[in-house]
């Protein structure tokens, strides 16, 4: 493959893969960051969806996030930036009121809604497999899912990440 | 003067690179693009992108707190 990046007709023949296990608000940003960028800079990128990272495939995404058991959270709060203590983070109505924080503060400094990211992946043909032990085990349906996902197993990843030259786990 | 104009102020990672591809794909080859952003990381990002694209950053500059990049199409 030449260097030169000048010539007509370039293509980057390269490809990533991510297996996407997490599914808060907060953990929801990285998969379809480097996803959404990496099929803007040409490479086939496949998203295999598991465990917990399965619901962002549904139509109707209700992220939401927790600050209990991360002392490396600090939000910018009253003009400090704050960690919650775990027995105050394990309060009701904590949560709801951090993930309105975050969704805030993703607004105020011009970053992405997972919802807008995972319509650039779609329209950037980015190729979204749903693992289909996940959707037995806590019995999720496709019905409720994104249009254009297709079903997978272990071995289907395998056969993606084998030939993709970035494989990544988030 | 560019072909055409981008503007991305207040835009953050990723969405300066995703929408400036968008905007590029629907363009011509040999045809130039200026993108506007007020988004630091985007000088080492367009960077990047140009060179993992193909197209080729003609320019990237900044005016006070905008980053300007002038992009040609291959």
């Amino acid at each position: 493959m030449s260097d030169d990046n000048k010539s007509g007709g370039f293509e980057n023949a390269k490809s990533m893969s991510i297996i996407v296990t997490k599914g808060s608000l907060d953990w929801a940003y990285p998969p379809f960051i480097l996803g959404t960028t990496a099929a803007a800079m040409d490479l086939e990128v496949t998203m295999f969806f598991t465990f917990y990272g399965l619901p962002l495939l549904n139509k109707k995404l209700d992220l939401k996030m927790t600050t209990l058991g991360n002392p490396a959270m600090k939000m910018p709060m009253m003009g400090m930036h704050m960690a919650m203590p775990n027995i105050i983070a394990a309060m009701p109505g904590v949560d709801r009121g951090a993930t309105t924080m975050m969704k805030n503060l993703f607004k105020k400094k011009g970053v992405a809604s997972i919802e807008e990211l995972r319509e650039a992946a779609i329209e950037s043909d980015v190729r979204m497999i749903a693992c289909q032990m996940t959707l037995d085990l806590f019995e999720m349906d496709t019905k409720d899912m994104i249009d254009g996902i297709e079903l997978g197993g272990a071995a289907t990843y395998i056969d993606v990440a084998t030939r993709s030259d970035i494989n990544l786990f988030i | 003067m560019a072909d055409q104009t981008l503007n991305v102020e207040g835009l953050n990672c990723p969405l300066p690179i995703i929408k400036a591809k968008k905007t590029l794909k629907g363009m011509e080859a040999g045809q130039t693009l200026e993108v506007r952003s007020t988004d630091p990381g985007s000088v080492a990002d367009f960077a990047a992108f140009c060179n993992q694209t193909g197209n080729s950053l003609l320019s990237s500059g900044t005016e006070g707190n905008i980053y300007t990049f002038e992009i040609k199409k291959n």
